[in-house]
């Protein structure tokens, strides 16, 4: 029976050192290390976040890149397709303005001809014409140099001139 | 306040020598008890057969003394509150229970190992004296030294986390966090909920002061083999302690449930019994519950000791040294286990009394 009868001396040395114990405990240790436990918990949680979140930064940079590449290509390729036609129309161009204006060169040209033409015809006909009158007048002089050859010539007008 | 480097230095061999210690000294210490069993049995005058009960109930009781070994004992100080006053004085002055000491108000003795006011003779208890015994027992001694311990313990590990803030835990903190974080997360939150921060300091005070006089009174040499855990006071105050924190913590739901259950009405009067027994019963099973499996631990070590002294022949003693061993490493299970069990209702019960949800 003594052995389950409590002992108020040792029940009141437990309250107050299990009391004390509790006070300084709680103070001291519980408090700093239940709070340093629970902000590197909440620190590995808010990296492990961090990671997550990292992770799908990247997968929708990756994405995004994928899409600019494609987005680039196909801006590169409607590029060439623009210069392209580009050169077609100005090749096209270039040629109807040469052939125009060789066209436009090639009637001045014929133009130009056909007004030398011209003047060198008149030129050969004023040549033409001194050197005839130069020929007749020198046939003429000598028609004319000797009076038999007058007389001849004034008699056979005569014989032609038929009254 | 920094101890971890003396907690740390030594940390692997500790176990090494602990155990080693655990299995020869505690032949050596019981060889020690077997010296004052003649003291013991000196009270049994007809007969000077060795007297296996009086050592047991010898050593798991209260002292006022600190034993060491053979002879030698710490005299530890009387503190008593009569109805004349308070008379405060070492137990040297008993001289090991042979005299009566005169006070200033009476004159003291021990009779069974209790300090009592006893009339001129010496050996009567005077009846119209009133004394409380407030002494500094064995038992206080070693509570004093085991908080002791865990203040430097705890202490330490609170300065490496202030040290050590957002890096992996290193040394006795690495030790120790996991058994907190079992508290935390196996017994508190569990059994209480998301309100477990404010009984968190509780809970853990309460397991590792359990641990560590289950563990201290396993030692069986100085200054440890005092049963702490093992004394109904102790338990009593733990109880007490789960009795008021559960009861000054219970909400509206708790307190309906014991004063207005969902029964018919003219049942209130026969639940209000049993509900109030409840209330009782349940710290009441938590004293016992640890009062017994420690007490029973240090009985069935000191039985099987005492063997070698019942057939008087060092032939039983192998047997009775493997048969303790194998209590003593039970025991050292059943250390962590009680101080496990006691948190983990503790928590139970605040759990039942702060649960917001009724059904």
């Amino acid at each position: 029976m003594e052995l389950v009868t409590p002992e108020w001396g040792l029940v009141i040395w437990t309250s107050i050192t299990f009391l004390i114990l509790l006070v300084l405990l709680k103070a001291f240790a519980w408090k700093p290390i239940m709070s340093a436990i629970t902000e590197r918990e909440s620190s590995i949680e808010k990296a492990l976040l961090k990671a997550e979140a990292a992770k799908e930064e990247m997968a929708r940079l990756t994405s995004e890149n994928e899409a600019l590449i494609k987005q680039a290509r196909a801006e590169r390729d409607q590029i060439l397709s623009d210069a392209k036609k580009v050169k077609e129309q100005m090749i096209s161009d270039a040629k109807e303005l040469a052939h125009r204006e060789g066209a436009r060169m090639i009637e001045l040209a014929r133009v130009e001809i056909n007004n030398q033409k011209a003047v060198a015809m008149a030129d050969v006909k004023n040549q033409v014409a001194v050197l005839s009158i130069q020929i007749a007048e020198k046939v003429l002089q000598g028609q004319l140099e000797d009076q038999n050859k007058q007389d001849a010539l004034v008699a056979q007008l005569l014989k032609e001139v038929t009254l | 306040m920094d101890f971890s480097h003396i907690l740390n230095s030594k940390k692997i061999t500790l176990s090494v020598v602990l155990g080693v210690f655990l299995t020869v000294f505690t032949c050596k210490a019981f060889a020690i008890q077997e010296k004052q069993v003649p003291e013991a049995a000196v009270e049994n005058k007809e007969t000077s057969k060795f007297d296996p009960s009086a050592t047991i109930l010898e050593h798991i009781g209260d002292s006022h003394y600190f034993h060491v070994g053979g002879h030698i004992a710490f005299p530890l100080p009387v503190i008593l509150y009569t109805d004349k006053g308070l008379e405060i004085f070492s137990s040297e002055r008993f001289e090991e229970g042979e005299k009566a000491y005169q006070g200033k108000y009476y004159q003291y003795a021990l009779i069974k190992d209790k300090v009592k006011a006893v009339v001129a003779d010496g050996k009567t208890i005077d009846e119209t004296a009133t004394v409380i015994d407030l002494s500094i027992t064995k038992n206080v001694a070693s509570m004093w030294l085991s908080v002791l311990l865990l203040l430097i313990i705890f202490f330490s590990v609170a300065s490496s986390y202030k040290k050590r803030v957002g890096k992996a835990p290193k040394g006795l903190q690495s030790l120790l966090e996991p058994v907190i974080l079992f508290i935390r997360d196996d017994v508190a939150l569990p059994n209480i909920g998301y309100k477990y921060h404010r009984f968190m300091p509780l809970l853990l005070t309460v397991f590792f002061f359990i641990l560590i006089n289950n563990l201290i009174g396993m030692v069986p040499f100085f200054p440890g083999g005092s049963n702490v855990t093992g004394n109904i006071a102790v338990t009593f105050v733990l109880a007490v302690v789960t009795l008021i924190v559960v009861n000054v913590n219970g909400n509206k739901y708790y307190w309906k449930h014991i004063f207005a259950p969902d029964v018919p009405f003219w049942l209130y009067p026969i639940m209000w019994v049993v509900e109030l027994a409840g209330i009782i019963s349940k710290p009441f099973a938590l004293m016992v519950r640890l009062f017994a499996n420690i007490m029973a631990g240090h009985v069935i070590v000191i039985a099987l000791i005492s063997l070698i002294f019942i057939f008087k022949t060092l032939g039983i003693a192998p047997v009775s040294i493997a048969f303790t061993l194998f209590i003593d490493v039970l025991e050292l299970l059943v250390a962590f286990l009680q101080a496990f069990i006691f948190t983990m209702l503790m928590a139970l019960f605040i759990g039942s009394a702060v649960e917001e949800h009724h059904h």
